[in-house]
């Protein structure tokens, strides 16, 4: 076991853990935050994706092939700390409004790694938007409302 | 079945010399962790060898991008999203750009590093093809006989590879740097990749060149269908991914290209010599991915495509 010490969400924790278990899972079990999911649990689906900064600024990462012990002394955002209050995200909201949300299991994914590439680029193009996304693999929508789920969080964020 | 991480020590030494003095200490015990995308994914399908880990992912010593006039120095732990961002990188080496760019999603390329992509020595990996038409060279790291003292050697990447998955790396040893001359600003780049799809696929097969085209007369030819003033290659190299058990350079196929004519009369008969030279150096296997006959196919259609391409 080994002690790390992490801020998720804004809030510090220090923590007892296995080094090699699963950032995801430390997540999940140790801390509750439920909202990062694991489907395919081994890089391929962006499911796990959350925002990690080891000191060079937030990166979109998949969770669950980093070792916990990678996360000491890092920064991280998950789907429940991007909104900072009770209310949602401009990008949550339009994934609500276009319909690019069904069963949900890929949104928390889908939503950091759109977080993700506003960031790098306000006004994505399509083919910036579709290689933003390739590593989030969904089931339910067929990806068009994700896309226009995407479109719409582009113009809000740049309002 | 996936393996219990309890079974797993990690731990992550303060500084290069720490690591290198464990992995000194019980040769083969310990190994290296940088960005984990490949050995996370050995983890979940319970395939990990040995069970103590050092993560190295985060060592600044190893991670940074070095411009001097004459070359680029890269760390092993340079993301591919590092690589991506660097814009001396895209004008001169445009070719490990565009591999960076193929080395699946977004987030795996925030994480995947060049060192593990090498160190890792899949005949099927992206950014190997690239390095070895631009002749990089590789140093690797290890602790010598005073205390904390680095010891290094410096060796061709064409080199570094023994056979599948097998590498010049001894257990005590760190690759610590890749190194590639900025020679190529005249050169005619090229790399293709055929995968299943576009997004995260493995290559099938992979095949990246790089040639100097001249018009002026060639000077040591000793090849009948060579017309000395009439647009000729002057220096070739070529390297493929997945043609064998391990990245290659192609160097029957570059011999047999050196000096050879491009023009309009004899670009046939060069095609024909590329093909048989090619023809006698891919070894290629059958796998989940693709077959040995496609394969070569491909690739050597991908090899005519460039040399058609620099006809113009
Ligand atoms: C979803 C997904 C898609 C992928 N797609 C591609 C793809 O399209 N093309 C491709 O080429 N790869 C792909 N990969 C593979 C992987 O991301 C790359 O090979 C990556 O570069 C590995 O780097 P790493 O730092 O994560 O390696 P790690 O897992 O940390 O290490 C890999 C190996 O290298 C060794 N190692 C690492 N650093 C050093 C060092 N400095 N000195 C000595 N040994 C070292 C480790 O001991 C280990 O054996 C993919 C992986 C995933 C999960
Ligand atoms: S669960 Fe992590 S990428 Fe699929
Ligand atoms: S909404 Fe169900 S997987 Fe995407």
């Amino acid at each position: 076991m080994t002690t790390i010490h992490l801020t998720v969400n804004n809030q510090p924790h220090t923590l007892t853990v296995p080094p090699m278990k699963r950032l995801l899972d430390l997540l999940r079990e140790d801390l509750s935050l439920t909202g990062t999911k694991e489907a395919c649990g081994e890089g391929e689906c962006g499911a796990c994706a959350i925002l990690l900064d080891t000191g060079s600024g937030p990166e979109l990462v998949n969770s669950c092939l980093i070792p916990a012990l990678q996360a000491d002394n890092a920064t991280l955002t998950t789907i429940e700390g991007l909104a900072p209050d009770a209310a949602l995200h401009p990008i949550q909201q339009s994934f609500l409004q276009a319909g690019g949300a069904q069963c949900g299991i890929c949104t928390p994914g889908m939503i950091l790694a759109t977080h993700h590439l506003l960031t790098q680029h306000p006004n994505p193009t399509e083919a910036q938007i579709r290689e933003g996304l390739s590593g989030n693999l969904c089931r339910c929508t067929g990806y068009m409302r994700i896309f226009e789920s995407i479109r719409q969080a582009a113009t809000e964020t740049a309002r | 079945m996936r393996s219990d991480p309890t079974q797993f020590a990690l731990t992550a030494p303060a500084s290069l010399q720490a690591v290198l003095a464990q992995l000194a200490q019980n040769p083969g015990t310990h190994i290296p962790i940088a960005g984990g995308t490949e050995l996370m994914v050995a983890l979940a399908a319970g395939r990990l060898p040995r069970h103590s880990f050092l993560s190295i992912s985060h060592l600044p010593e190893l991670r940074f991008i070095r411009i001097t006039p004459d070359a680029i120095h890269l760390g092993a732990n340079t993301t591919f999203t590092d690589i991506r961002r660097n814009p001396t990188i895209a004008a001169d080496l445009p070719l490990l750009t565009l591999a960076a760019s193929w080395t699946g999603s977004i987030a795996n390329q925030n994480r995947a590093t060049l060192g593990g992509n090498l160190c890792n020595a899949s005949p099927a990996a992206d950014t190997p093809p690239a390095l070895l038409v631009y002749d990089a060279t590789v140093t690797l790291i290890s602790s010598g006989a005073a205390p904390g003292e680095i010891v290094q050697r410096t060796l061709p990447y064409r080199d570094f590879y023994l056979a599948y998955k097998s590498t010049v790396l001894r257990p005590d040893e760190l690759l610590h740097t890749i190194t590639i001359p900025r020679a190529y600003s005249v050169h005619r780049h090229f790399l293709r990749k055929v995968g299943t799809r576009n997004a995260q696929a493995i290559s099938k097969t992979a095949l990246a060149a790089l040639a100097l085209v001249s018009e002026s007369p060639a000077t040591t030819s000793d090849s009948p269908s060579t017309t000395p003033c009439a647009r000729h290659i002057q220096t070739i190299r070529l390297a493929a991914a997945s043609l064998a058990d391990r990245p290659i350079r192609l160097y029957a196929t570059e011999a047999a290209l050196q000096n050879a004519s491009l023009a309009p009369a004899h670009l046939d008969a060069t095609l024909r010599r590329a093909r048989a030279a090619f023809a006698t150096e891919a070894h290629p296997i059958d796998d989940i991915r693709s077959t040995a006959r496609y394969r070569t196919a491909v690739a050597a259609n991908l090899l005519e495509d460039f040399l058609r391409s620099l006809t113009t």
